[in-house]
């Protein structure tokens, strides 16, 4: 396994500029640039037809790009280009697509020469040992489960050691135990330095896995860490809650610094926009404890990668309707 | 272009562990073989001395041709289309495989058992022939260009077949629907064996080599035909 993947690494693992592909009328993605750095896991988020699968496809060469350009694991994207480039990355479709009349192992030897390994014996050896597969190495795979197939299969994209993995969706379909041994596996790739590129439409699993993600919907909506995202899409706020309603809320929180607004939410429950909560934070809780006020808590409203999701996603679909 | 052989090796030895363990597709192969053995050996068992002289103008194992055919379109009807529905194709094409490669893997595991068959098959018939038919009518059936017919023209046939059925497997989106029409693209080869076999079109030295200059081309243009038709992108992105 990869162990100092991003050594002697000189520019982006992805980079990825204008990128469109049109299947005749059809438009799986348009104009997409962006650039991922070695060592980073990259999630990818959009609907169903937003366009993520074409994109591996697209950068995996099993598909032409229509216009735009890029490079794969340093090789400028172009047809000639195909053999060099799939010899350098890895992708684990949606569906596992094992051959289930065949061992485990004899599905990964069948890999292991289709990518040329060297020692593919110890190789074989050592991703099963990754996706903690060894005990069922003889096993026939059409006699494992969902979420052993998907090991398996994640199994047969570690065989080649890829500088860059693409894993489209790889928890559709497993039960939330499945689904989580599939995110430890995916943590320690990452802890062990290997380049992701993570396709998913669930948000809690880019959230928790990716180092940044971008949110496509055709084209790229938005890019950045999940942080700055939030902080991009959304205003700042507290929620306070007190005991009993504040007598005179607006004579509390006028002129407290950082607050810029505020509104009652229900009886006892307030938001206040602030444009820095570090600051705001301290100067209400004194100005509600000066009112005589019971205060129940004062906590920054956090908003996750879901809110923000829905809220391209469905701008987008407003704007379709329009 | 350097084509590897491990990797063409890895697509043969899978999909021969793949036909072991699948018993349809091996049964698949034996039963088109017996329904050409059985009605003719039957016949052939029941004529007596007086028939050998009529035999001897004909050429009726020539007949047995039929089964290198109409055997490979088994497997290789399948080899595309099959993968793709179990989804198994896109793995595959996203490792560094060429599609020759790809391609000639899985020609060669339809090719080799097919051969196998074909020979295994004629020999059998050979056998039974001078053991239970009687003698006369044994020496009149079995003759040695005969045998140099089977032998060369077998991989022959058999190879043209592989790349019909092959480039039908990469067009078609249902296994059964590509089968039947892979035995149907085989039938005309059948029918022009027969009518040699029956003595309808001659068999001379002069038709046995146009026969195998225009198969060789044949075999040429169908790998070519394949190679071309086998288009990555359609493969994985559509449904049809």
């Amino acid at each position: 396994m990869p162990e100092d993947l991003d050594a002697g690494r000189a520019g982006p693992a992805l980079s990825v500029r204008a990128l469109t592909k049109h299947f005749g009328e059809r438009t799986a993605f348009e104009d997409i640039s962006f650039e991922i750095g070695y060592g980073e896991v990259f999630g990818f988020l959009g609907p169903n037809g937003a366009g993520k699968t074409t994109t591996v496809r697209t950068l995996g060469t099993l598909v032409t790009p229509t216009s735009g350009s890029a490079t794969v694991a340093g090789i400028p994207l172009v047809p000639e280009n195909g053999v060099e480039i799939r010899r350098r990355i890895a992708i684990m479709p949606e569906s596992p697509g094992l051959y289930l009349h065949l061992s485990v192992t004899e599905n990964l030897e069948c890999f292991a020469d289709l990518y040329e390994t060297p020692d593919a014996r110890s190789r074989i050896e050592r991703s099963l040992h990754a996706v903690n597969l060894a005990e069922r190495a003889h096993d026939v795979c059409g006699a494992l489960s969902k979420g052993l197939r998907q090991r398996v299969a994640l199994a047969r994209a570690l065989l080649s050691d890829p500088e860059v993995l693409f894993l489209d969706e790889p928890t559709t379909g497993l039960d939330p135990a499945a689904a989580r041994d599939v995110h430890e596996l995916i943590d320690g790739l990452r802890r062990r330095g290997v380049t992701i590129f993570l396709t998913t439409h669930r948000l809690e699993e880019a959230e928790r896995l990716c180092d940044r993600v971008a949110i496509l919907n055709t084209r790229l909506r938005t890019m950045g860490r999940p942080d700055e995202l939030r902080d991009r899409l959304f205003t700042k706020s507290l929620k306070v809650r007190t005991l009993e309603p504040l007598a005179k809320a607006g004579r509390v929180f006028a002129g407290l610094p950082a607050v810029e607004g505020w509104h009652e939410e229900g009886p006892g429950s307030y938001v206040l926009v602030v444009s820095d909560p570090l600051v705001a934070t301290p100067a209400v809780t004194r100005a509600l404890v000066a009112a005589g006020a019971d205060v129940v808590s004062i906590s920054e409203s956090r908003h996750s990668l879901e809110d923000i999701y829905l809220e391209l996603v469905d701008h987008d679909g407003e704007t379709e309707t329009r | 272009m350097r084509l590897s052989r491990r990797r063409v090796r890895a697509i043969f030895r899978k999909e021969l562990r793949e036909y072991r363990r699948t018993g349809s597709i091996v049964v698949a192969m034996l039963v088109i073989p017996l329904v050409f053995v059985i009605n003719p050996l039957v016949a052939v068992f029941g004529l007596s001395a007086s028939d050998a002289s009529s035999l001897s103008h004909s050429h009726a194992l020539l007949y047995l041709l039929g089964i290198p055919a109409l055997v490979p379109t088994i497997v290789a009807a399948y080899a595309v289309v099959g993968e793709r529905r179990q989804g198994t194709l896109e793995p595959v094409l996203t490792t560094p495989i060429r599609s020759e490669e790809f391609l000639l893997g899985k020609g060669l595991a339809a090719f080799v058992p097919s051969l196998v068959v074909s020979y295994v098959v004629y020999a059998f018939v050979l056998v039974l022939i001078e053991l239970f038919a009687n003698s006369g009518v044994a020496s009149a059936l079995v003759k040695p260009p005969e045998l140099v017919a089977q032998l060369l023209f077998t991989p022959l046939l058999a190879g043209w077949s592989i790349w019909i059925a092959m480039a039908i497997s990469t067009r078609t989106s249902d296994p059964r629907t590509t089968q039947q029409l892979a035995l149907l693209a085989g039938l005309p080869t059948v029918v022009v064996t027969t009518l040699i076999a029956y003595g309808v079109i001659p068999a001379t030295l002069g038709v046995a080599l146009a026969s195998g200059a225009v198969l060789l081309v044949l075999n040429r243009l169908g790998w070519r035909m394949v190679s071309a038709l086998f288009d990555r992108e359609r493969l994985v992105s559509s449904t049809k």
